[in-house]
């Protein structure tokens, strides 16, 4: 039995600096990123304000739930928002969902969702620098007394730490979960089938066929476009609440 | 220095084993959740919609530290960090 767990591979490098990695993480995200603007500007074409085609009902119904989301959990002031958390909403959605098409999903590596975390972090500071000062920037970090003030900075540090473990646990957990029973189907189909002397019959992995697609529905599908959806959801929460 | 190599995977298998312990919380708090949610949805069946987002919003949030166990496990079976301490 081989199971093959591997982080992403590095698939060139830019000779510049002494060699910049370009990994199977930035390819894949290249990728989804061609398929995003692909669908958008499919969706974007020809756009009427009379007699609009299924499409431009389709483009109008997505933006229309998004701006709603956003406008629900943040406020009407907040509707501004909105372009950034469905680009977020999306870029996530799809990256995670590429896992269908066999592609290593890039949000399976710490690095993508490390970097949408620091985003919201610094978007966080930033909405309270904004909307209190610096000064009542700095003595937030000292409410409600003095001596809380090493917690708060370990519970503001800990918000892009947690946010980005938590979408990159549970896509890698899919995925070493989802090669770890692929393999082991592997095993079992070869001790099941190991007994007949035709070496090519007994090659055929038969329970690999199927099995993995049901996994593959709460792995792949529920549990990638439920991250999206929280990591949104936590963005638009932790800067509405930033704002008060 | 064959067996020391042998001890310290040993030790990091057993320790990815021990560290998935912490699944048992997310489950507990999980389970509350989802309960919780079911009656709220059995006394009030209209706000089915909010209820199940509140619901995966917190059960989300609720599975952090099973995640961070999870990851600390990925970390020792597949990172080997203390190999490179040999």
């Amino acid at each position: 039995m081989n199971i093959d767990v591997k982080g992403p591979k590095i698939m060139f490098e830019i000779p510049v600096l002494g060699g910049i990695n370009v990994s199977e993480t930035i390819v894949n995200m290249w990728i989804v990123m061609a398929v995003i603007a692909l669908v958008c500007f499919f969706l974007g074409r020809n756009l009427k304000v009379h007699d609009p085609g299924k499409r431009q009902l389709v483009a109008e119904k997505a933006v229309t739930m998004i701006t709603d989301m956003v406008t629900g959990v943040m406020g009407e002031r907040n509707a501004h928002w909105a372009p950034y958390i469905g680009t977020l909403l999306l870029l996530s959605a799809f990256s995670s969902l590429s896992s269908l098409t066999g592609l290593r999903p890039p949000t399976a590596d710490l690095n993508t969702t490390l970097a949408w975390a620091l985003v919201t972090f610094f978007m966080i500071q930033g909405t309270k620098i904004r909307y209190h000062g610096v000064g009542g920037w700095l003595k937030g970090f000292a409410e409600p007394v003095v001596v809380m003030t090493p917690m708060n900075l370990i519970s503001e540090l800990a918000t892009p730490i947690s946010m980005s473990f938590r979408h990159f646990g549970n896509i890698a957990a899919g995925l070493v979960i989802t090669s770890l029973i692929y393999g082991s189907l592997a095993a079992l189909s070869s001790v099941v089938l190991g007994w007949i002397p035709n070496g090519f019959i007994a090659s055929i992995p038969i329970f690999q066929v199927g099995l993995p697609a049901l996994l593959s529905i709460y792995f792949d599908l529920f549990t990638s476009c439920l991250q999206a959806y929280i990591f949104c959801m936590l963005t638009m929460v932790f800067v509405s609440n930033a704002q008060e | 220095m064959e067996m020391t190599r042998a001890i310290v995977l040993a030790a990091e298998a057993i320790g990815a084993g021990l560290a998935m312990i912490a699944g048992i919380g997310p489950g507990i708090g999980q389970g509350f959740a989802a309960g919780k949610a079911a009656e709220a949805v059995g006394r009030q069946p209209e706000a089915k919609g909010d209820v199940t987002t509140t619901m995966l919003l917190g059960c989300a949030v609720a599975e952090s530290t099973g995640i961070y166990a999870l990851v600390i496990a990925l970390l020792l079976l597949f990172m080997h960090p203390f190999l490179g301490a040999l």
